[in-house]
């Protein structure tokens, strides 16, 4: 009966423990994401920028190429032309309006390979998440980079200074 | 209409009551409330009524809400809904790298009778809706929705006949999680957003979508509790 009890429950248990104490010092393998964000992989896909040249003027200039190349159909460009008074991007013409609908939109990143002036990028921010539908609606005025070189700025996350959703009241 | 004048309907005089009445001085009740409503207020709004948050009437049950919710939003416990692609994403939000179990979300459950969350992952077909429909219907109050990648959402790319142009359609969606699949961190920055809704509760000082109360909007008009 004794030696039964041992085979049966003891050495079991000392084994699985043994197993716990062996990989107690094994590096953790956690990501602590709400307070720190992993390095993402170089060719990660996330949200798009329209980036400007170090001028200030927008590299887009409205020919619907991202459009036309975008498996999802989920862009919408709509082009104007520039005058001397009002200039926004160096050639004939430029996206009056640009329209992304981000929940249809599969970051694929074709987008970006169609653009004739890199004027469309896609960046590694990844927090994308919301409460309503027509939130993901992203005009010009949210895609458009506020200065030039903007997108190219390292993601931080939106929990990256404040310790993670806290109750209001 | 008014089948039962004695209970769901009730005689209230005009100058306690200001402008929710109806003309014919009753207050209607019944076939003709719209179904975003959390609460009608049929008393007078000059008293305070236990249990009514508008006037500040209870400390009880606000504090108590405030704790439900708390709890409520540490231990959202999803339900196994893998669809599509979008499913091996969600397992490995569950794995110990990316670890659900940080925010209480690690008991995946498989039926629908212990689940609060429904994680729709992948596109919705539309032979799959009624099912989809079915198991929501199965959960148990207060039930949650998050849709989970762009299919789910909006249909993605499968703009065809056979999908549905999204999860909404089918079931209330609280949280919308785009990508094509969102990547695990993507995913749990979703339940944060989610947390967050329920935590903020239905506190009338951070409605800010809801503008159905006194204290944001003024009282309310029959016709917008009807409309």
């Amino acid at each position: 009966m004794s030696i039964d009890l041992y085979r049966g429950v003891v050495k079991p248990i000392m084994a699985g423990f043994g197993i716990t104490r062996r990989r107690l010092l094994n590096k953790k393998v956690t990501i602590m994401y709400p307070e720190e964000i992993r390095e993402q992989y170089p060719r990660t896909r996330w949200r798009h920028f329209l980036t400007r040249y170090d001028t200030g003027l927008e590299r887009c200039i409205g020919c619907s190429l991202c459009a036309g190349a975008c498996p999802a159909r989920c862009i919408y460009v709509e082009a104007a032309e520039n005058t001397d008074e009002a200039r926004y991007s160096p050639g004939e013409r430029y996206a009056v309006r640009y329209e992304i609908n981000m929940i249809r939109c599969i970051f694929c990143g074709y987008c970006q390979e169609a653009c004739p002036t890199g004027a469309i990028v896609l960046r590694k921010n990844f927090e994308l998440s919301d409460y309503k539908r027509e939130d993901f609606i992203y005009t010009k005025e949210r895609l458009l980079e506020a200065y030039p070189g903007q997108a190219n700025e390292p993601f931080k996350g939106e929990y990256a200074d404040k310790p993670g959703p806290v109750y209001t009241g | 209409m008014l089948t039962r004048p004695g209970l769901l309907t009730q005689r209230i005089p005009s100058r306690s009551f200001g402008r929710l009445q109806h003309a014919s001085g009753r207050i209607r009740v019944g076939n003709h409330m719209p179904k975003r409503v959390e609460t009608v207020v049929l008393h007078d709004s000059a008293t305070p009524v236990l249990g009514d948050v508008q006037k500040g009437g209870s400390v009880v049950l606000t504090s108590l809400d405030t704790l439900l919710n708390q709890a409520r939003a540490n231990a959202l416990w999803p339900l196994t809904f893998g669809l599509a692609c979008c499913a091996i994403e969600m397992m490995a939000t569950v794995a110990s790298r990316f670890d659900l179990a940080r925010f209480g979300s690690e008991a995946f459950r498989a039926t629908p009778r212990q689940a609060d969350v429904m994680i729709i992952a992948g596109r919705l077909s539309k032979k799959m809706a009624p099912v989809l429909r079915q198991i929501y219907d199965q959960m148990p109050e207060p039930k949650w929705v998050i849709s989970m990648g762009a299919c789910a959402s909006s249909g993605g790319v499968y703009n065809n006949y056979a999908i549905v142009q999204g999860a909404d359609q089918v079931v209330p969606v609280d949280v919308y999680v785009p990508g094509c699949p969102p990547s695990p961190d993507a995913l749990i920055y979703g339940v944060l957003k989610l947390q967050e809704k329920i935590k903020r509760g239905n506190n009338p000082r951070n409605l800010t979508d809801l503008k159905l109360w006194e204290g944001l909007s003024g009282a309310r008009e029959l016709g917008e509790v009807e409309a």
